[in-house]
């Protein structure tokens, strides 16, 4: 039953891959069908996403079950937003235009500026110089934090050239090298799932 | 004295967090309504995105996929207007488009900004071609099929119909693609446009993403960087214009300092009352 999957997925991955070094009209015509069914697949995703979020929902209203009225707010919203998208579009000047400008955009920008807050608290609390390693990180935050900002030049004109100098090298070396052990490491998860040694994607172990 | 020097740095430690949360504020609210103007002085990574834009020859068609949703929206998208507002000035047709669903209302919104600053209509002189599905596969799609992709702009035309795509219909048709992201859709622009489809490409992103892509900046795969909303404020200056970012950057100087003050007194005070309890025996 599942050398089904195993094989799908080692044919599309083995495909992909040899397609990519493959300039010939022919590789990049099979490409464009192929990105047309995985747009289809992402469509579809989309689609159980959004039903598997009313399913979930939809359970802990009918339950009571705690924060259900969150659960039932999610419900109207997806209902909502979803009808009044699909008969009346979604650019400006729509029901669904008014709802992100007035109320999606101001609560994402809301959540996400709360991190100054909790990021400044716990700065306060948790940021010590307990040991060398530590110090170290301690001076370099607060030299990166003063000369990365515009006060930072005003207040001594040796900030900049500090902070570029920490930026493009000792920084730069080790995003090199987490980049390139982010690579090899991606590329042999790929390869373990291609050829069929990962299986954890078929649901078990 | 040393106590009451104990008992200051003690409670100096056990404040209430809702007074950081009052400086914070303030420090943020204040510059906002009483603007200090610090300057802002451009970094090469951010003069290089100017010039690499510069450098496009005027009239050309320019690929921009933006790709951020309204919770980055503060460094991202004064950033867009400011690039917006700089290919309009150069006369240059910005093809737009998106890889998240939340994004196109931000889009549009900065298109009537930096489209009325430079009197510039769309489908004339802009397409916004909306978003689609698909992340990596979308990318690869625009390596050769973009009309195919996007059979209708995000208002409903039809492509075909549009005089500017007439004229692309894949990365090769751009001379640059600028990708403003503030997520891992750059490194997928990176690996497929830039490395593959040999593009050359010009990034924003936010600032704690920033440094993840100076390698391919030293390595040549993006030709410039614009870092966060000292990024676009830098892109602001070097443009001409203020914007929200040269505002915001005063509220976020400020607030740099509140915070790394408050990281020194927190620091003294551990120091303070360890000393102190080593003193007096771990009593206090």
């Amino acid at each position: 039953m599942r050398n089904g999957p195993l094989f799908v997925t080692f044919l599309t991955g083995a495909t992909l891959i040899a397609i990519f070094f493959i300039p010939h009209h022919r590789a990049q015509e099979t490409q464009s069908v192929i990105l047309e069914w995985a747009d289809v697949v992402y469509t579809f995703a989309l689609i159980l996403g959004s039903f598997s979020l009313w399913i979930a929902n939809q359970t802990k209203v009918a339950r009571r079950g705690e924060g259900w009225g969150y659960s039932l707010v999610t419900l109207v919203s997806l209902t909502l937003v979803t009808v009044l998208g699909v008969v009346q579009g979604v650019s400006a000047g729509t029901a669904v235009g008014w709802i992100y400008n007035a109320i999606n955009a101001p609560l994402a920008s809301t959540m996400f500026s709360l991190l100054a807050f909790f990021i400044a608290s716990a700065a306060f609390r948790a940021f010590r110089a307990r040991n060398v390693e530590a110090s170290l990180l301690l001076v370099t935050a607060i030299v990166m934090m003063i000369g990365r900002v515009s006060i930072g030049e005003f207040l001594w004109e040796g900030f900049p050239p500090l902070t570029e100098w920490l930026l493009d090298v000792p920084n730069l070396a080790a995003k090199r090298a987490v980049a390139i052990g982010v690579g090899l490491g991606a590329i042999s998860t790929a390869l373990k799932i291609i050829v069929g040694i990962d299986r954890s994607y078929l649901g078990r172990s | 004295m040393a106590g009451v020097n104990g008992s200051f740095w003690q409670r100096l430690l056990g404040i209430d967090r809702r007074w950081i949360f009052v400086l914070i504020g303030l420090g943020t609210i204040i510059p906002l309504l009483r603007p200090i103007n610090l300057p802002v002085a451009a970094s090469p990574r951010v003069r290089a995105a100017y010039a690499a834009i510069e450098a496009v020859p005027e009239g050309s068609i320019i690929l921009m996929s933006l790709d951020y949703e309204p919770d980055i929206m503060a460094e991202l998208q004064p950033m867009s207007i400011a690039v917006l507002r700089h290919c309009f000035r150069r006369n240059l047709k910005p093809v737009i488009l998106t890889l998240y669903p939340a994004g196109p209302g931000l889009i549009e919104r900065a298109l009537e900004v930096a489209g009325a600053a430079e009197g510039k209509q769309r489908n004339t002189d802009y397409v916004f071609l909306g978003y689609k599905s698909g992340n990596q596969a979308a990318i690869l799609g625009l390596g050769d099929n973009i009309r195919g992709l996007f059979p209708r702009d995000f208002w409903g035309t039809s492509t075909d119909s549009l005089a500017i795509m007439q004229k692309v219909n894949a990365f090769a048709d751009s001379p640059l693609l600028i990708n403003l992201s503030g997520s891992a859709i750059a490194d997928y622009y990176i690996r497929i446009a830039s490395s593959r489809y040999h593009v050359p490409m010009v990034l924003g992103s936010t600032a704690v993403m920033a440094t993840d892509y100076y390698p391919y900046l030293s390595s040549g795969q993006i030709q410039g960087l614009i870092g966060g909303m000292k990024g676009a404020a830098e892109y602001e200056r070097l443009v001409g214009i203020t914007g929200d970012a040269r505002r915001g950057m005063d509220a976020q100087s400020l607030v740099h300092v509140i915070i790394v003050i408050l990281v020194i007194l927190g620091n003294v005070a551990a120091f303070a009352t360890g000393a102190l309890r080593r003193r007096t025996g771990g009593n206090s």
